[in-house]
């Protein structure tokens, strides 16, 4: 994996600062270092963006004592997947039907959770807008370790449709570590199972480690997400 | 909707009037007679609903056309009304005061063509694109393949196929049936 | 007396109802999702999530009270059941009651969800105090009528102790409470649907409520310690219901029999109704269950 990503370090697009800039995109006001007055009258000086969040970036999470820990783990994990229920594009239209009687998710231990911090799988259907990537990444790395993300459809994979947009990414795993990928533009609930399915078994392999590979390239992700998102006004690890 | 047109001529200086369907007509108009015509038609004529605003760049004229379409729902026809506006430094008065959903089809020309509505509420602010340094996208001359293989990762390998030559050699391996 | 050997039979009693409340809990969402054509999640679920939450390798926490909100409500239903005898008449289950137990039994219901709310408004999130307010009033309400119950019930026999309730109702299915005191059992009965949380009156819980309330910030070994209180607390509940309401259990199998029932009956009613508002059950609550309360402290 590491030679992986020393290749396409090598085939980065040039840097866009010499693009012309129409015009600077100011941090908002909110967020800047000032002094305010508290309700009971003290001057402090805050921060925003330093003082709630961690200063820290991830750390790689090893796996639990032994062996057959780790399996025992690892089987829970595959056996209850909870989905964040976060449509970020087109293909949220093919996750609804897995809720429904017709094809129940729910006897495969996937269920979905409205909030990143009980989530363990991050499902990004369809094509990544840059503006949804900012909040996607937001509400990836609020999840727990261990943590994967699956991209549904051909704009995950190669740009799909949009290829020739200037406003969606192209290539999923430049920003987030990918595990699984499902193809289909969009892949109907049945190809979304069998995707399912098949994620369960990389789980229950072992191979389920892309929040480790995030915090261990750590800096090539933020620099490739750095690259397309303009007005970074979020601090660097959002946890 | 020729008698309308007819109408109107007496009232406004109307450039050319396009009739494309029975219930379907564009004029065009200079820029100083837009509000007093689109005021005419909602309090009179019965068009009381605006449709849309979008404009259309005509780069090789050097100008952008804004088009208003608006609606009389009683007797079911619509009206577009057209005008010219210099492409360089491009601005119109607003009418939000005429429709206030006027206001978001400004916003929305001011983000993604660059045409000012300076009276415009909000219109200063980020409408769909975020951190966008660029020029407007949908300006004629913005090349959208190339800032998007600029700023994008691509995955190599990636092929692409005229689908009917795909599909004929596939099919007719040996170069037979329908050309 | 105190006796040490209590300590064992009553962590047996924990260990029976944690495993029976865990499958007990999926069987009543498998019938739920039956009723709606579908086949719902496998059995052993809770279990698979319970393995899970504990084998989150990170876990963040907002301060002292944010992690004593799922310890309160665990302490809530563990103490529920162990306060209040599980099987009636036997040595080894009776767990750690004693006389004026009825009263523990009252304030264990409602402590969990304070324990809750304390823990959920230390949790950071700007939207916690608006589920929280709305389930403790929720909860408020619902625990009325049955607070008027049970005093009705304690009027009745004359006294505090749940042992000596049961042994009242011993001897034959016309001496229960549901016979002898019809009112108070169904203004018990109501309040057992606003305490159980389900639909007509989940709306604190549901998750497609924004943002699912208190347990929004609740994660990996928190969030274990709450899925664990959501198995207990069901069946604990139900044991204080089936001691002052129906006669107890003298065996293992009529208690599993029983609590499956009254757990049931939650069920019934769920499956079949949409979610009140909070302000609609708060009114459903005054005006149909706390008026057959009034009238069974009357009556008795």
């Amino acid at each position: 994996m590491k030679d992986d990503i020393e290749k396409r370090i090598e085939r980065q697009p040039d840097d866009r600062s010499q693009r012309p800039a129409l015009r600077d995109i100011p941090v908002r006001e909110e967020l800047l270092p000032r002094t305010v007055k508290t309700p009971d009258g003290q001057e402090i000086k805050i921060d925003p963006l330093q003082d709630y969040f961690c200063q820290a970036g991830p750390t790689v999470q090893t796996p639990a004592y032994t062996k057959i820990i780790e399996d025992l783990f690892n089987w829970a994990r595959a056996e209850s997947l909870w989905i964040l229920g976060f449509g970020t594009g087109c293909g949220a239209i093919e996750m609804r039907p897995l809720m429904t009687p017709r094809f129940d998710a729910y006897r495969y231990g996937i269920q979905w959770r409205p909030t990143p911090r009980q989530a363990n799988l991050l499902v990004i259907s369809g094509y990544l807008s840059v503006k949804t990537l900012k909040r996607a990444i937001r509400a990836y790395e609020q999840m727990q370790n261990p943590k994967y993300v699956v991209g549904l459809g051909s704009c995950t994979i190669n740009g799909g449709m949009y290829w020739d947009s200037y406003n969606t990414i192209k290539c999923l795993d430049e920003y987030l570590p990918v595990d699984l990928y499902i193809t289909g533009c969009m892949p109907r609930p049945e190809a979304l199972l069998q995707g399912f399915d098949d994620l369960k078994k990389l789980i229950r392999a072992g191979k389920g480690e892309g929040a480790n590979r995030y915090a261990e390239n750590f800096e090539w992700y933020k620099a490739n997400q750095k690259r397309v998102i303009k007005d970074w006004d979020m601090p660097d690890y959002n946890w | 909707m020729q008698s309308l047109y007819d109408n109107l001529k007496t009232l406004f200086p109307l450039a050319d009037f396009t009739g494309q369907r029975p219930d379907l007509a564009f004029v065009t108009v200079p820029r100083e007679q837009l509000r007093p015509l689109l005021l005419h038609l909602r309090d009179k004529e019965g068009f009381t609903h605006l449709v849309l605003l979008t404009a259309v760049d005509w780069i090789e004229d050097d100008q952008f056309q804004l088009t208003y379409l608006l609606n009389d729902r009683n007797s079911a026809r619509d009206i577009g009304v057209r005008l010219m506006l210099p492409r360089d430094n491009a601005s119109m008065d607003s009418i939000h005061d005429l429709w206030p959903t006027a206001a978001t089809y400004q916003r929305e020309l001011r983000e993604m063509f660059g045409i000012d509505f300076p009276e415009s509420p909000r219109v200063d602010e980020d409408f769909i694109l975020e951190g966008w340094v660029d020029m407007p996208p949908y300006r004629r001359d913005f090349d959208t393949l190339e800032y998007s293989r600029e700023t994008y990762v691509e995955r190599p390998g990636r092929e692409t196929r005229d689908p009917a030559q795909y599909m004929k050699q596939k099919l007719y391996p040996d170069g037979g049936g329908n050309g | 007396m105190f006796e040490w050997i209590m300590i064992p039979y009553s962590l047996l009693t924990l260990f029976i109802v944690i495993n029976y409340g865990m499958l007990l809990t999926a069987l009543m969402q498998k019938i739920g999702a039956r009723v709606g054509r579908r086949h719902g999640i496998p059995i052993w679920q809770n279990y698979f999530d319970l393995i899970k939450n504990f084998g989150l390798r990170t876990s963040i926490s907002h301060g002292t009270m944010f992690y004593l909100g799922p310890v309160f409500r665990l302490t809530g239903g563990i103490g529920l059941l162990l306060f209040v005898p599980t099987i009636y008449g036997s040595e080894m289950f009776s767990n750690l009651s004693f006389a004026g137990d009825l009263i523990l039994a009252l304030y264990f219901v409602f402590f969990g969800t304070l324990g809750m709310a304390l823990g959920a408004a230390e949790s950071g999130h700007p939207h916690s105090a608006i589920g929280i307010s709305r389930g403790l009033s929720q909860v408020t309400s619902a625990e009325l009528p049955f607070a008027l119950a049970v005093f009705a019930v304690a009027l009745q026999y004359q006294t505090l102790s749940i042992p000596e309730i049961v042994a009242a109702q011993q001897g034959g299915i016309e001496n229960w409470t549901l016979f002898t005191n019809p009112f108070a059992v169904a203004a018990a009965m109501l309040s057992f649907l606003g305490s159980m949380m389900r639909p007509p009156f989940d709306v604190v819980l549901a998750p497609q409520e924004i943002p699912i309330g208190p347990p929004t910030e609740y994660h990996s070994s928190y969030l274990a310690l709450m899925q664990t209180n959501r198995a207990i607390m069901p069946i604990a509940k139900i044991v204080v219901y089936m001691n002052l309401f129906f006669g107890g259990a003298a065996t293992w199998p009529v208690f599993f029999l029983k609590v499956f029932l009254i757990y049931l009956f939650s069920v019934f009613v769920g499956v079949a109704f949409p979610r009140f508002r909070v302000e609609q059950s708060v009114r459903w609550f005054l005006i149909w269950a706390v008026p057959l309360g009034v009238v069974a402290i009357v009556m008795v």
